[in-house]
């Protein structure tokens, strides 16, 4: 049997290609260290145990007769709950809903599927990806696979947690505030947000549909490029999706001459309150390694940084309101059946009070109330204008940079219960909201660790479209610090 | 109407009915002093001078993508009735009677 707590997405696909592995015993391998760890761990809301296994199957063969569908067939692969996987629960770590299983595929399910991957199961997140620590899932506790006490971040602190653990070789999370890049810099792996469009959001449980992306959670570089090329692509169900080509990430890695690469430094990124030393340290570090790389550092500015946070929550609150409307005890999940007697009204009320968790409940209020009637000028237009303003900010930086770096979070991953007020965690997703209002991709590396011995996250972001270089920088410095991934003891 | 909002307070208890959840009195006081403080916070949004700034909707700028008008399969109906919470003969979604209540 593997380790497969060593292996990667690709060198999995080494192994089955070279016959030393078959996608039976992979997947069994994962699904051992599953029941070894998850429970204390508590990645998983659901594993496809006899229809994974089948799928593996299936794949082995197809290889015996030469017909694999690509390089990464029979890899699996575990996906958030809020993707849609026909017949699958797809609940969003929500009661509200309960019962429900999805009647179609997701387009990047879909394409999985076509090239030949396992799906695995689902993950726990954040209810529908509010929040940034997995504590507001309904269904159960996450921890961090780095120390249990904890928390994975959010809001894909479960996929995070898989690829972490080692009960996953790679899984897909969604990012609308920083929800796949600061859980991958909490547990040190490697997670990307793909430019707003890349990816087609047909299938993704809508939260706030103008920042909503999904993507990659990964244990290195090479597998982020590898999935995002997978994933990516116009689809005709998303007319937001973005016609450009899909390039070939991971064939591209080693193609850039770093000398020529500009490496811009925000420097509104390092008066942030709150950040902490080990992370200013380990981010001037990664700097320090590209410009041994030969990279030319630069100094820029990003000036309303500061009022970041504030446009994501108006932004943000008020899609989710609209979004989250239809979820009314009708059509789909849960319905409170007391509450009918008393009339339609009574049951969407009953119904949302007890299938909402207290997150949820609060950001719909906040949506409302900015939407509504006398205060929408006042909050919901201004946040849009200011957002045009920090869009403007990094299409000015990217003038004289390529890339920007920063840290993933202020500090290491918080430990469980520690974080009572809403506002204060909200203040804790500085680095990682402008990449969502602006539309530019962005990805986390982890960067070294903690004094108390937690991986620290470097963010790389990019101009829109900007994959290619980002994918390169963050390859660069991966190989620069050893490139090997490096699991945490469990 | 005036370019500050009131930041003083939030209604909330009138906001959630518009949003249809019902809230308990202790929900209801822990919200109060949450909105009112993330409120507070997003007010800082007023020192910034946006006149003449165009609002951006979505980062990515596009326009009207249309499809061909051809009829496509819809999804299974069976499927969409056992997703509802309560139905009748495993063909209607049933909800609750809105004709003949009082308003």
């Amino acid at each position: 049997m593997p380790d497969v707590t060593e292996l990667t997405l690709h060198s999995a696909a080494a192994a089955l290609a070279r016959k030393d592995l078959s996608s039976v015993e992979l997947c069994q391998a994962l699904l051992d260290r599953c029941a070894a760890v998850d429970e204390r761990v508590g990645a998983f809301l659901h594993l496809n145990r006899e229809a994974a296994l089948a799928d593996a199957r299936a794949s082995d063969d197809r290889r015996a007769t030469g017909q694999i569908h690509g390089p990464h067939d029979g890899v699996p692969i575990a996906v958030k709950d809020n993707l849609a996987v026909a017949g699958e629960p797809c609940g969003c770590a929500s009661g509200i809903l309960d019962g429900y299983t999805s009647p179609y595929d997701a387009t990047v399910i879909a394409k999985l599927r076509s090239a030949g991957l396992v799906l695995m199961g689902r993950t726990n997140m954040d209810e529908f990806a509010m929040g940034s620590s997995t504590e507001n899932s309904s269904k159960r506790v996450t921890a961090n696979p780095w120390d249990l006490a904890r928390v994975p971040g959010g809001s894909s602190g479960g996929s995070t947690a898989a690829v972490s653990s080692g009960s996953a070789l790679a899984a897909l999370g969604s990012d609308t505030g920083g929800s796949i890049r600061q859980p991958a810099g909490f547990c040190g792996v490697v997670g990307l947000k793909p430019s707003y469009g890349r990816v087609s959001r047909y299938g993704l449980v809508a939260y706030a549909s103008s920042l909503d992306q999904i993507g990659p959670l990964t244990r290195d570089v090479r597998d982020s490029a590898i999935l995002l090329q997978l994933i990516s692509g116009r689809d005709p169900q998303d007319s937001t999706s973005l016609s450009e080509p899909v390039v070939d990430y991971a064939a591209a890695l080693g193609q850039r001459d770093i000398s020529t690469l500009r490496v811009g430094l925000p420097k509104e990124y390092f008066d942030v309150e709150g950040l902490s030393s080990d992370v200013r340290h380990a981010v001037e570090a990664a700097a320090k390694q590209f410009e041994e790389l030969g990279a030319e550092l630069v100094d820029v500015s990003l000036p309303h940084t500061e009022y970041a946070i504030a446009t994501y929550y108006i932004i943000a609150t008020a899609e989710a309101s609209a979004n989250l409307a239809r979820f009314d005890g009708i059509r789909y999940g849960f319905r409170d059946m007391d509450a009918e007697e008393d009339g339609l009204l009574e049951v969407y009320r009953q119904s949302r009070a007890k299938g909402f968790g207290t997150e949820v409940k609060r950001r719909i209020i906040l949506g409302t109330y900015v939407l509504s009637s006398g205060y929408y000028d006042a909050y919901y237009l201004r946040a849009q204008k200011v957002r045009t303003l920090i869009r403007n900010d990094f299409l000015n930086a990217f003038r004289s940079c390529d890339v920007v770096l920063a840290p993933s979070a202020p500090d290491i991953a918080w430990k469980r219960g520690e974080m009572t007020s809403p506002l204060q965690m909200y203040l804790a997703d500085i680095y990682t909201i402008s990449a969502n209002l602006a539309g530019i991709c962005g990805m986390t590396v982890p960067c070294g660790l903690s004094s108390e011995g937690m991986p620290i996250g470097l963010q790389v972001l990019a101009p829109v479209l900007g994959e290619t270089t980002m994918l390169q920088a963050a390859y660069a410095y991966e190989q620069a610090c050893g490139g090997a991934w490096c699991p945490p003891e469990l | 109407m005036s370019d500050r909002p009131d930041l003083q307070h939030v209604d909330v208890r009138y906001v959630a009915g518009l949003a249809r959840i019902a809230l308990t009195a202790e929900e209801q006081r822990e919200f109060q002093g949450q909105l009112d403080d993330i409120l507070d916070y997003v007010g800082k949004l007023t020192e910034l001078d946006v006149t003449g700034i165009d609002p951006t909707a979505h980062a990515v700028p596009m326009a009207n993508i249309l499809r061909d008008d051809v009829a496509r399969p819809s999804m299974d109906r069976d499927h969409m009735v056992q997703n509802a919470p309560a139905s009748v003969d495993d063909a209607y979604v049933r909800v609750p009677a809105v004709i003949g209540e009082e308003h």
